[in-house]
Formats: structure tokens, C-alpha cells, sequence
């Protein structure tokens, strides 16, 4: 059987699933819709919150991005401490007091704590602005995998997609969402595993890829570990070692703390707590999220050593037992008829690995050219710059099953996998947007009479025109779709994580202050952004070049959330201390929410 | 708030802060600041903070959750106020 009718029987399999699921968990309320009855085992909710939270981003590109790098490996770290140090926060500060409170949406807390219909429509316009961001990813994401493995246009695959989507999550709601998550999760995670385990048994001998990691480099004979293989192979190429440390050490820290605290503020995930039955299972739900989360982000360096040691000793065979440039590149001819290396010609005709014999020499030499040593050793040797023209990170995930030469099934599996990864995202963040606007908009604003069944259907005419918008925006990206971790993870940290957590853990805090600290946050974080990227994202429009020597303290646009947070919990806290103080029933629902039994305490107080 | 009620609130405060301490010395702490310090010292392949951020700080992130809510499925029985 070909590689694409494998691709299409599993991919056409697990849509299969996923629908399945959908009529099985069709919601009937609003409590099943917005917050799947509330009746989601903790485990199961922590393996759909991996699955909502584990993007195609994190699914495909993570551990490229990690491999390839040009400032080495170790700098990239921000993205797996940050990615999961999330959790912590939202186990410890947030999930189990919002989960207390129990209503369906973020901006239902902040306008209920801070009294203010004005500050639930600012929550609503910053969740909004972050999950929108966040979808056109996702649903770019889900386009260019679709089409990658069905061999169909991008345009051709976000529209599938899309009709997926729509099929389980305007019918499910959150309890449909939920289930088809779980399916999702073991699909994605099997899928990312396999080809770990296969290439870091003959790399290192080792079965868990986390072990192999630190382990040694067997097909060199075992008397180097694994990274010093790999720092040893990619220094002579002229390349930064995998293990260098980070030029910047300020820029990491404030990196790793703004996605911590964006991943606790993102609505998406937040919500995902409001489904268990208790506080105490919000709690342990987070605990079994991050397992679900970790399983994946624990391989996700290996992935990213192996695949790009691999990938150099492909380029260079000598590098295996010696000195790569003690030997020749690796020939055209080869890649042209070594069975081994059919994997570079199937890569290069999906244009994200480009070759070219500049010097004409019948072989790729693969190298630093921006390296003054190695522009001197090319003079030397005749080479005429990097033969590798292109090298997308992508390919250290997807190319895997093929460099480790595993069957087609894995393959098939691997597209599956990153098919389930896009759509558990997209669907998360749409229910996010849609409950905004049916449950906080519709009903919290325009027209609170409205019916029960009224408010089921608006939720379902929501979550439809935000489908219909994030493929609009999908199939014509404003050009910032590839900022989406500067803004939306910027915003999430600087507006909802500070406001919710003074919520809970302050009772001086109140409306002047949440608003005023909100609008801070927002605006100061948005604008140092545009600043570097352009403003609102239009090309060419950008104040300054986006290069470390303009930063302000060498803060990059990246990090700056975490600067924006702590201007938020200061100007909440100063605005507060010199106004009013909050109500007597604020006060009581702060103090219901810190403890965990019994809803009526507060109301009897 | 009745006194019973700030007394458990307090001890919550209490735990969250130790865990969050904890949380930041394993990540920010071993993995980045201190990192050039504990140059020298190896986990297998890895020098000590590498190896904490890129593995360890998630490891430490998990158990660190879990006796989190063992700790406060304690509290909350102690105080009568599970659910």
C-alpha cells in the first residue's frame, strides 16, 4: 500500500472517531456546553487539557525550533520550562478558586469580583484578541498539515479542517470538545513517541528518549555522551554548540516568566478546569495535565538532539566515528540512489528542505557560511556558501519516522497525530471565543432575559461565525500569524493572569484598579510590541528594527509580557489603595471562593 | 471571614508560597541564572542546569503539583472544609 492511501485510511479513521464522539457527547444545556456538565473525570479533563493546550505548534515545531536554533539549543529552553511551569501557577493560584466560584467564563469572574460590567467587556476584548490571534495559528496549522499529508492545497485542507471542527464542536460544546480531546490526546501523543523511541534506540541504545538525552552516542561507540557529540558536530560546521549558554540571561528569564504566567492566563486552558466535579479534582486535574503535557515536552529535546545529529552525519557521513570535515559531504549522487536517504528527496519536494550544488562539486556541503572561520576554511576548499539553502524546523518532526527508517504506518500515524494536534487547539480556543460572546456579550450585556434554550442556540450561532471567521482569517492571514507567541501569550500574562489572580488573592483590589491595571497592561504590552513587529502587524510599519541592540534593556518584544504583568499589579494596586473599597458582598465572594465547600457559606455569612 | 476560615486561608498561603518558591529555584534558579555557576557538575551527558531546563524543572513541576493537592486535601479535611 502507498504512503498516501496509509495517510488517508488513518487520517479518515480518526476523523471517524472524532465524530463519532460527537454524537455520542452532543451537549443538551448550557452547563454541558460551556462547561461539559461539569462532570469530567480529573484524569480524563488533564488528558484533554494536554490535548487543548499541545498545538500543531507545539506537536511539529517545538522540537525544531529547539534543534535548529541559531543561538544553540540550551536558549530555547524558555518554551519547555515556560510551557509547563504554566501549570504550576494555574494548579496553585488560579484553577481550584475559579472553579469554586463556578460560572463558565473568565470574564463572568472579573465582572462578578470586580463589579463592573465594563471590566467583563474589557476581559471579553482581551480574550477575544488573544484567542483570535492564537486560532489563525492553529487553523494555519491545520491547513498546511491536511495539505502536507493528503496532498491536497493548504486552502483545500483548512476548509476540511474547518467542516471537522464544526461537525464536533458546534453540536458537543465543551462535553463534546472534551471527549473528542481525549481521543485526540492518544492519538497525538502515540504518534510523537513512536519515532522518538525508534531513533533514540539507535542512537543511544537508550528505550526513553529522556534517558538517551543524557546518554552516549552508540553508533560513534558509545565513548561520547550524546551531547557532547552533538556540540562537537556542530561547532566544527561553524555552527553554535547545542548546549551554548544564552547571551542574554535577563531576556530568558523574563522570556520563561511571560509564557508561565500568558500559559496560566490563557482562557482556553483556564476554562478547561471549570469542567471537573470539585475543587479538590481542579487541583489534581492540573497535576494530570502536566503529566499528559510533560510526556510530550520531556521527549521533545531528544527529538529535537537526535533528529539534528542526524541530520549533520547525514550531511557528513565521517561525523559518525570522526571528524566530519576529516571526510567528504555527502554526494548528490547518494541522495539520488541510497535507499537510506530517500527521506531528503521526498523533504525537498515539499519545498521545506531546499538543496543546491552551488560550487558544483557533485556534493552538499552543509555549514555555517556567517562563520568567519568557516568563510575561510571555504575559500580554502572552493566551497561556494551553505549547500543546505533551506531547512525548515519542522522537518526534525515530521522527517523523523523517515531519517530512523520506520515502516509507513508510522508515518501515516505521524500526520494523523499532527492533524489531532491543530484541531484539539482550534476547537478549545473557538469554544473559548464563542462562550464569550454568547454567555458574557449576549447574555451578560445585550439581552440577560434570554432563555435557556435561547442562550444553547446563541452559543451554537457563536461558535459557527467564529469558525467561519478564524477559516476567513486562516485562508488570508493578516502577516502576524507567525507572532502569535509574541502577542497572544504577551496579553495573556499582562491582562488576564494579574487581574484573576488579585482577584482571588487580594480583597483590596477593585474595580478602579482591575480596569486601570488591565488597560495598562493591555496597551502598554501591545504597543512595545507593534514597536518591533510593525503596528497591528503591517509589514513595513514597525518603529524599530526588530534586533537585540533597539530593545530596551535588552528586553525582546517576546519577553515583554512579563513586563506588562507587573505593570498591571502595580498600577491595580495603586489606583486601589486611593479609591474606594470594594463592596461587602465582593468581600464574601472573595472569601467563599478561598474555601472549598459549600457554596452557600458565603451567602449565609 | 470566621477565624477558622482566615486560619486555613493562611496555612493555604502558606504552602502555596514554599511551592512556588521551590518552583522557582528549579527553573529559573538551576536552569538559567545559576546555571554558569554549576558548570562543572554533570547529570550523564548534561551539565546540572542544563539538564534542569530541558528536563529536570518539569520533573520537578510535576511532583511539585501533586503533593500540592496532597497537601491540601489535607488542610481541607482539617478544617471541615472538603467537599
Amino acid at each position: 500500500m502507498d504512503q498516501f492511501t496509509l495517510n488517508l485510511i488513518f487520517v479518515g479513521l480518526t476523523f471517524a472517531i472524532y465524530i463519532g464522539i460527537a454524537i455520542w457527547a452532543r451537549a443538551g444545556s448550557t452547563a454541558e456546553f460551556y462547561a461539559a456538565g461539569r462532570g469530567v473525570h480529573p484524569v480524563l479533563n488533564g488528558m484533554a487539557t494536554g490535548a487543548d493546550w499541545m498545538s500543531a505548534a507545539s506537536f511539529i515545531s517545538m522540537a525544531g525550533i529547539i534543534a535548529l536554533a541559531p543561538g544553540g539549543g540550551y536558549t530555547q529552553s524558555a518554551f519547555l520550562m515556560g510551557w509547563t511551569g504554566g501549570y504550576v501557577l494555574l494548579a496553585l493560584l488560579l484553577a481550584p478558586y475559579l472553579r469554586k466560584f463556578g460560572k463558565f467564563t473568565v470574564p463572568e469572574f472579573i465582572g462578578d469580583r470586580f463589579y463592573s460590567g465594563g471590566a467583563r467587556l474589557l476581559a471579553v476584548v482581551c480574550l477575544i484578541v488573544i484567542s483570535i490571534t492564537y486560532v489563525i495559528g492553529q487553523m494555519r496549522g491545520v491547513g498546511v498539515t491536511f495539505g502536507r499529508f493528503l496532498e491536497v492545497s493548504t486552502d483545500t485542507g483548512l476548509y476540511i479542517g474547518a467542516a471537522i471542527v464544526f461537525a464536533y464542536a458546534v453540536f458537543g460544546g465543551m462535553k463534546g470538545i472534551t471527549y473528542t480531546q481525549v481521543a485526540q490526546y492518544v492519538v497525538l501523543i502515540i504518534a510523537y513517541t513512536i519515532p522518538a523511541i525508534f531513533i533514540s534506540l539507535a542512537l543511544t541504545g537508550s528505550f526513553l528518549p529522556q534517558l538517551g538525552l543524557i546518554g552516549s552516542y552508540a553508533p560513534g561507540g558509545g565513548e561520547q555522551a550524546l551531547l557532547a557529540k552533538l556540540d562537537e558536530v556542530v561547532t566544527e560546521l561553524g555552527f553554535t554548540a547545542y548546549t551554548a549558554d544564552t547571551p542574554n540571561m535577563l531576556n530568558m528569564f523574563l522570556f520563561t516568566m511571560s509564557l508561565m504566567i500568558g500559559t496560566a492566563g490563557l482562557p482556553h486552558v483556564i476554562i478547561r478546569f471549570f469542567t471537573v466535579p470539585k475543587v479538590a479534582d481542579a487541583r489534581t486535574s492540573a497535576g494530570w495535565a502536566l503529566v499528559f503535557i510533560a510526556l510530550l515536552y520531556t521527549v521533545a529535546p531528544a527529538v529535537g538532539s537526535m533528529a539534528r545529529l542526524n541530520l549533520t552525519t547525514t550531511m557528513w557521513p565521517n561525523a559518525v566515528t570522526g571528524n566530519a570535515l576529516d571526510g567528504d559531504a555527502v554526494s548528490l549522487e547518494a541522495i539520488q540512489t541510497d535507499p537510506r536517504l530517500n527521506w531528503v528527496k521526498t523533504w525537498e519536494q515539499t519545498g521545506l528542505l531546499h538543496m543546491e550544488d552551488l560550487n558544483g562539486d557533485g556534493r552538499i556541503q552543509y555549514y555555517n557560511d556567517k562563520n568567519p572561520e568557516m568563510q575561510a576554511l571555504a575559500a580554502e576548499r572552493g566551497w561556494q556558501g551553505n549547500e543546505v539553502i533551506r531547512i525548515d524546523n519542522d522537518i526534525m518532526v515530521l522527517a523523523n519516522p523517515e531519517i530512523a527508517a520506520l515502516p509507513s504506518w508510522v508515518i501515516a500515524l505521524v500526520a494523523a497525530g499532527a492533524v489531532a494536534a491543530a484541531l484539539s487547539t482550534a476547537a478549545g480556543l473557538l469554544l473559548a471565543i464563542s462562550s464569550a460572546i454568547s454567555h458574557d456579550l449576549i447574555k451578560g450585556a445585550i439581552n440577560p432575559k434570554i432563555s435557556e434554550k435561547g442562550e444553547l442556540l446563541a452559543a451554537r450561532i457563536s461558535m459557527t461565525g467564529a469558525i467561519l471567521i478564524a477559516t476567513w482569517l486562516g485562508l488570508n492571514p493578516p502577516g502576524f500569524a507567525a507572532q502569535v507567541v509574541a502577542l497572544a501569550f504577551g496579553l495573556a500574562a499582562a491582562t488576564i493572569f494579574p487581574v484573576l489572580m488579585m482577584g482571588i488573592f487580594s480583597k483590596r483590589v477593585n474595580k478602579e484598579g482591575a480596569i486601570a491595571g488591565m488597560l495598562v497592561g493591555l496597551v502598554f504590552t501591545a504597543i512595545y510590541i507593534f514597536l518591533y513587529k510593525g503596528w497591528f502587524f503591517i509589514p513595513g510599519t514597525a518603529t524599530f528594527a526588530d534586533v537585540p541592540e533597539n530593545y530596551l534593556f535588552g528586553i525582546s518584544p517576546l519577553s515583554i509580557g512579563a513586563v506588562g504583568a507587573a505593570l498591571n499589579f502595580a498600577v491595580a494596586f495603586g489606583v486601589s489603595a486611593v479609591t474606594r473599597t470594594p463592596p461587602r458582598e465582593v468581600v464574601e465572594l472573595v472569601e467563599s471562593i478561598r474555601v472549598p465547600r459549600g457554596a452557600g457559606a458565603a451567602t449565609d455569612h | 471571614m470566621s477565624g477558622q476560615d482566615s486560619a486555613y486561608w493562611r496555612a493555604n498561603v502558606r504552602i502555596i508560597l514554599v511551592c512556588l518558591v521551590i518552583w522557582a529555584v528549579s527553573s529559573f534558579g538551576l536552569g538559567i541564572v545559576l546555571r554558569p555557576a554549576l558548570e562543572g557538575i554533570m547529570i550523564g551527558g548534561a551539565d546540572l542546569g542544563f539538564w534542569f531546563a530541558q528536563q529536570g524543572s518539569i520533573y520537578v513541576f510535576l511532583v511539585l503539583i501533586f503533593v500540592y493537592a496532597w497537601l491540601m486535601n489535607g488542610l481541607d479535611r482539617k478544617y471541615g472544609v472538603d467537599e
